[in-house]
């Protein structure tokens, strides 16, 4: 099958949420929603983030903005001011989450704006 | 009211700590009718209490009294208010505070109101003895449980008092423990006349507040093409142009840098989200998926649609309490084998506390630089030219985290070559402190309103 960095299909922001995170995830066209929405489960969520997600992943949908939120519970190591991590908010789990390979349908072909964040090294999306 | 009234509010502090020159930025580079800042995190309600423990004078946010003096004289000759949390746990003596630096500057005329009544400190015995029993939202223990550490309790009150202190004629309304967005849905009750049930309206007011209050966050900061931002030293902070019918315009003043998109906007849409549907605040509901959102010109979002529900019967509590001590510290690592000579450095560090007794309730060892951020997710690169060793530790035991404290510097000198980058002393105990919400039922808070005019 073939897969794509999220960063060339979406973008995303992240912050912290009681004792967890949360992410929104926002596709750059229906196309790309619509394969996000079967693909980024919760449980792949949660297994990308083995390690840092202790607790639960719930997601829920915005398709007005074409958006998918993610709650990760227990990913701060403790509550933000209780936590010893460096990112004891969340602030990098957006990033982290736009690393995900997500796979696509052959005949999908991403839009070009979010191509610099998604080019690894190689040059290879 | 006419029905093209646009009433212009910005956001120039997203947190305590943030930029000293944005509020006097967006004073003096646009137009603008009302500028709001937030002062106040979860935790700074404690530390503003123990600021007022010691002098009861004190325990408000006291930048916010430096602002004013710097600005004072052009806020008024461009006729801008200002509504601010910056009350802390002592709003009253922020307003004296206030009254003085426009006495001293000859600012006759001008009003300055508080709001109080969010501060429930004082009431905890009796809210619990009335059988209120303020348990932990996340995890429903009673408040007994730490009742004897609790350090701060303050209610999230609603956005109609600071309205009424605007309808008064205040130019500065200073706050205690009020929401983020209610700080912009205020203005919005008190210039177009929102009531309670006017649901649509408030949560438009509410959404525009949820835009802007993180300043820069949605023109172009965190954004995440970051590439296409341009202008980062001269970054705009947001300005909503708010109408009558609860749509709204995000923008930034003229000549600044940042950008205002679809999607730098739609970013800040979904920070710190819970269930979109659902987005609870004293004065309603907002449904975050009826937001329509429309590029109307190049630095200019319009904002439509919202749709709001009444408001639940509680207020939210913040409460705050000593949950222990921590302390962190680093130590740079130079190469070659950069990431091996850390781990043994940390190895050490640890043992040699184990060997001298002291056992900690939570550690951390992180080597940045080496995926302390992203963890499994990416391979660790070979051959880092350096790392930083950041360990730390929590405990109950001020002595045990003082102790450690006094663990990393000999590493400098007892451990693998190339170690250094042990700056500013040993690392020293710092409080944690714990984070408790929990939901009051609003019969039991009452707010009050001063307004003072300066004679």
């Amino acid at each position: 099958m073939r897969t794509l960095p999220l960063y060339a299909m979406a973008h995303a922001r992240s912050g912290d949420k009681g004792d967890g995170s949360n992410v929104g995830v926002l596709a750059y066209d229906d196309a790309a929603y619509a394969i996000l929405c079967e693909f980024l489960t919760p449980a792949r969520v949660k297994e990308h983030f083995a390690g840092i997600v202790v607790g639960e992943v719930d997601r829920f949908e915005m398709p007005n903005l074409k958006a998918l939120n993610f709650l990760l519970h227990d990913s701060l190591g403790g509550s933000g001011s209780a936590s010893l991590k460096t990112d004891a908010q969340g602030k990098t789990h957006a990033m982290a989450l736009l690393r995900i390979r997500v796979e696509v349908p052959d005949d999908y072909e991403p839009p070009t704006v979010g191509t610099r964040g998604a080019t690894a090294p190689g040059g290879e999306l | 009211m006419a029905a093209d009234k646009v009433v212009r509010v910005a956001n120039g502090q997203g947190f305590w700590g943030d930029s000293v020159d944005a509020p006097v930025r967006l004073i003096e580079e646009g137009p603008l009718d009302y500028l709001t800042l937030d002062y106040l995190a979860e935790v700074t309600m404690s530390i503003m209490q123990k600021l007022h423990r010691r002098d009861p004078s004190k325990g408000y946010a006291t930048d916010f009294i430096e602002l004013i003096r710097r600005t004072l004289p052009s806020l008024r000759k461009k006729g801008v208010k200002v509504i601010a949390n910056a009350g802390g746990v002592n709003p009253d003596a922020c307003r004296a505070a206030l009254l003085e630096v426009a006495r001293e500057q000859g600012a006759r005329g001008l009003k300055i109101g508080s709001v109080t009544g969010d501060d429930i400190l004082g009431r905890l015995d009796e809210l619990i003895d009335a059988g209120v029993p303020l348990a932990n939202l996340d995890d429903e223990r009673p408040l007994a449980e730490i009742r004897d550490r609790v350090l701060s309790a303050n209610v999230y009150v609603g956005s109609f008092p600071v309205a009424d202190a605007l309808r008064q004629g205040a130019d500065i309304v200073v706050t205690g423990r009020s929401t983020d967005p209610g700080l912009v849905l205020s203005p919005l009750i008190a210039e177009f006349g929102w009531g309670e049930k006017d649901l649509n309206l408030l949560a438009a007011g509410t959404v525009a507040g949820h835009i802007i209050e993180c300043g820069a966050q949605c023109t172009g900061g965190n954004f995440s093409r970051w590439w296409e931002v341009k202008g980062w030293d001269r970054i705009g902070y947001p300005v909503v142009h708010c109408s009558p019918d609860g749509s709204f315009v995000v923008t930034k003043h003229e000549g600044t840098g940042g950008m205002v998109t679809l999607d730098t906007v739609g970013e800040q849409l979904v920070y710190e989200m819970g269930d979109p549907s659902g987005y609870i605040t004293p004065d309603c509901v907002v449904d975050f998926t009826s937001i329509r959102l429309e590029q109307q010109d190049r630095d200019r979002v319009r904002v439509h649609g919202v749709e709001g529900r009444d408001a639940t019967d509680s207020y939210k509590v913040s409460i705050s309490y000593l949950e222990g001590y921590k302390a962190s510290g680093q130590l740079t690592v130079s190469g070659p084998d950069a990431l091996a000579k850390a781990k043994i450095c940390a190895e050490a560090l640890w043992g040699r506390l184990a060997f001298a007794g002291v056992r900690f309730e939570d550690t951390v060892t992180e080597f940045v630089g080496a995926n302390t951020c992203h963890g499994e997710m990416i391979e660790v690169p070979e051959n880092l030219g350096e790392v930083v060793l950041r360990v730390g530790v929590k405990d109950a035991d001020r002595a045990k985290v003082d102790r450690f404290g006094k663990e990393l510097a000999p590493l400098v000198t007892s451990g693998p070559p190339g170690v250094t980058g042990f700056a500013g002393g040993r690392p020293k105990a710092t409080e944690v402190l714990g984070y408790w919400p929990a939901l009051l039922p609003k019969q039991h808070v009452t707010t009050h309103v001063d307004v003072e005019e300066v004679s």
